[in-house]
């Protein structure tokens, strides 16, 4: 599968027809910053800076990052959540049929969206305390008139409640009656009610116990089995990238540094960002397996997004910077070899560098 | 390390909740050691009690809270044999004693470095306030101290970010006044309530790398209160496991992580995926939930999760502590009859 690498020679042409569901070009999205009584905007965050990915039918790609990278706005640029400010999304639906999100009306939006399901990070705040896990659940089935009995609807809900592995007869229940596990397990079916063939999972198991969230990811992975479904998994976790993952796209400040199959970036990553990024995870020590390896620490913290350093973003905290860092920014080029799969990576000296993954 | 005597010793602690709901047995005869200079590292879920052992020991239990049982030993001078050791829970917890004993013998860091600080006072100002409070000292002083404190923690540029107030810096930079502030003392002990939790993992990096120094540099002991079991392996000397309040398992880090033998420590380690064992990796989630604590199964209060689950026992009597190797102490009816 090929992917345009550039912006510049992005030519439609060059994009074949594979089956992706998902295509995002030069997608940006900056916010305006307003100060004073006259809201006169004097300068933009750029969350989301120019960033091409696609997503291939079946597959999980893995958008990781620190706070502030731009994920989670990616994550939601993509699904028309919030209003892009410029580059084109581009969705293929289950039967073919491609459609530029970016340009849709509200209506036809609407329409396309059921197509999409999402889920959010905090169980307790995305759902609605005041509607029973029947009326939560069932909420896309009424709003989009798809059900005409009652019964029927009982009978959607309480399918969806097994297949996320909840016992159906707690449907009248409020959420405050569930833990974090089985809210989240709630908050998947509902994303699952229109049966979507893409899925945004936002930090799906960051607030949860650590024992519950080993049981919400291997319920993802046998979800997608079940239902070929595709996700776009956001996430700060470079474990759970490893275990859920298929490609991974590494964000720094808007842009992203690399991209290609996960385990190749775990093996070998080419960008020192990933290199750091990698080696930060703490690990559990069990003596003389010589797992332990030298830890990279970073300078500094995460640059601000509203003022991009110059040339690399990168170059303030990168161990390995070079004169040209400081100046010239370095384009998102692939380093495989033809017959490979593509290995995107934004860094003037990565074919130089011989960075450190975790894996042998 | 050679034996150290202890610094704190903390025998059969009960720390308990009352609420219109019931009584919350939220420690529940919890006993440990820490020695000069040792790490412990105690490690469980939400719930578990892990913070409100840590909230016993400074004695700043919220409201509604009480310790019923136990003692907290603390011996800041264990070299001298004849200065006998203070019993915290004996302590009037808005006394002088524990005032004294507070920031500037046992100090802690938070999670939330943002709410921990006052927002409307500098860091410097409100580093140096507990200087000044428990050192005899000028205002001057304690600014150059404080200083001293913040290079010492890697602060960049400490003569100005002294001025700053908490919301002017970034995650890392608090955290990082944050281990000043608890540090300004040279405390002898220090509890550290989930200090990389708050923070992105190059951030976290940074964090751990400077408690590890710090506490080799100034030989304080350190006590570390998380859920990831990841921290505690790159910190700590040895590891608590609890678990609805209990202790259900504590050996040296070592020996813990590579011959778990509470079912639950084994389950923990098993559900989390680890880094650099590729998509293959089998993960084996632990079944159920942490059970409401006002309402705690009979027996062993893991046996509805616990995959090892004898009938007739488990779910009956609480299982007595066994020590299967030498300080490898554990809570289960599995090790019992040998």
């Amino acid at each position: 599968m090929q992917q345009p690498a550039v912006a510049d020679n992005l030519q439609p042409a060059q994009i074949p027809a594979g089956d992706n569901v998902l295509e995002v070009r030069n997608l940006r999205k900056h916010f305006p910053i307003v100060r004073g009584f006259f809201r006169r905007t004097v300068g933009h965050v750029k969350a989301v800076d120019d960033i091409n990915f696609h997503v291939a039918r079946g597959e999980t790609l893995a958008l990781v990052g620190e706070s502030g990278c731009g994920k989670t706005t990616t994550g939601r640029c993509v699904m028309r959540a919030i209003e892009p400010t410029g580059g084109q999304v581009l969705f293929r639906k289950g039967d073919g049929e491609e459609v530029a999100i970016t340009q849709l009306d509200r209506v036809t939006l609407r329409s396309v969206q059921r197509h999409m399901g999402m889920i959010f990070q905090d169980p307790f705040s995305s759902l609605n305390p005041r509607l029973t896990v029947l009326e939560i659940i069932g909420e896309p089935f009424v709003t989009r008139k798809l059900i005409k009995s009652r019964r029927e609807l009982e009978d959607r809900v309480a399918r969806l409640l097994q297949s996320v592995r909840l016992d159906p007869s707690y449907m009248r229940r409020y959420p405050h009656a569930f833990s974090g596990g089985q809210r989240q397990r709630i908050a998947i079916a509902r994303a699952l009610a229109l049966d979507p063939d893409f899925v945004v999972a936002d930090e799906p198991v960051s607030a949860l116990d650590v024992s519950v969230q080993a049981q919400i990811l291997s319920l993802l992975r046998e979800l997608q089995a079940d239902l070929n479904l595709t996700y776009l998994f956001i996430t700060h976790n470079l474990s759970v990238v490893e275990y859920i993952s298929d490609r991974v796209a590494v964000m720094y400040v808007g842009q992203i540094v690399e991209l290609g199959e996960t385990a190749a970036i775990f093996r070998r990553p080419r960008h020192p960002y990933a290199e750091a990024l990698l080696s930060a995870v703490p690990m559990i020590e069990t003596d003389g397996s010589g797992r332990r390896r030298e830890r990279i620490i970073l300078e500094g913290d995460v640059a601000d997004p509203s003022n991009v350093p110059a040339g690399c973003t990168f170059h303030p905290r990168c161990p390995y910077v070079q004169e040209i860092c400081r100046t010239d920014a370095p384009d998102l080029l692939n380093l495989a070899a033809p017959n490979e799969h593509p290995h995107y990576v934004r860094c003037h000296f990565a074919d130089e560098l011989d960075l450190q993954g975790v894996t042998k | 390390m050679t034996e150290q005597p202890a610094l704190l010793r903390v025998k059969n602690l009960a720390t308990q909740f009352f609420s219109q709901e019931g009584v919350l047995d939220a420690v529940d005869g919890v006993s440990f050691e820490v020695r000069r200079g040792e790490a412990l590292g105690i490690a469980g879920e939400s719930g578990c009690g892990k913070s409100v052992t840590a909230q016993s020991i400074l004695r700043i239990v919220p409201k509604h809270g009480r310790i019923v049982d136990g003692e907290i030993l603390w011996q800041p001078n264990p070299l001298q044999p004849d200065s006998a050791p203070i019993d915290l829970v004996k302590l009037n917890d808005r006394g002088q004693e524990i005032r004294r004993i507070r920031g500037a013998e046992i100090a802690m860091v938070f999670q939330e470095p943002m709410s921990a600080f006052s927002m409307v006072y500098t860091i410097g100002n409100q580093i140096a306030e507990v200087i000044r409070l428990h050192q005899r000292c000028s205002e001057q002083e304690a600014r150059e101290r404080t200083i001293e404190i913040l290079r010492r923690v890697g602060m960049p540029r400490p003569e100005q970010t002294i001025d700053a107030y908490p919301f002017a810096l970034s995650g890392g930079m608090r955290q990082r006044a944050m281990i000043a502030m608890a540090l300004s003392c040279h405390p002898a002990l220090l509890i550290a309530d989930e200090p990389t939790t708050a923070v992105d993992v190059t951030i976290q990096a940074q964090v751990l790398e400077l408690m590890k120094d710090l506490q080799r540099e100034m030989g304080m002991a350190l006590i570390v209160i998380t859920h990831d079991l990841a921290v505690i392996s790159e910190l700590c000397n040895r590891v608590m496991i609890m678990y609805l309040g209990k202790d259900v398992e504590s050996a040296p880090a070592k020996e813990l992580f590579t011959n778990p033998r509470h079912p639950y420590t084994v389950g923990l380690l098993r559900s989390v995926p680890e880094l650099g064992e590729g998509r293959t990796q089998e993960i084996a989630p632990i079944a159920g939930t942490v059970p409401n604590p006002y309402q705690r199964p009979a027996g062993c209060s893991f046996h509805p999760r616990c995959p090892e689950c004898i009938p007739g026992l488990c779910d009956v009597q609480y299982p007595p502590q066994v020590e299967v190797s030498k300080g490898h102490r554990v809570r289960c009816h599995l090790y019992t009859e040998e």
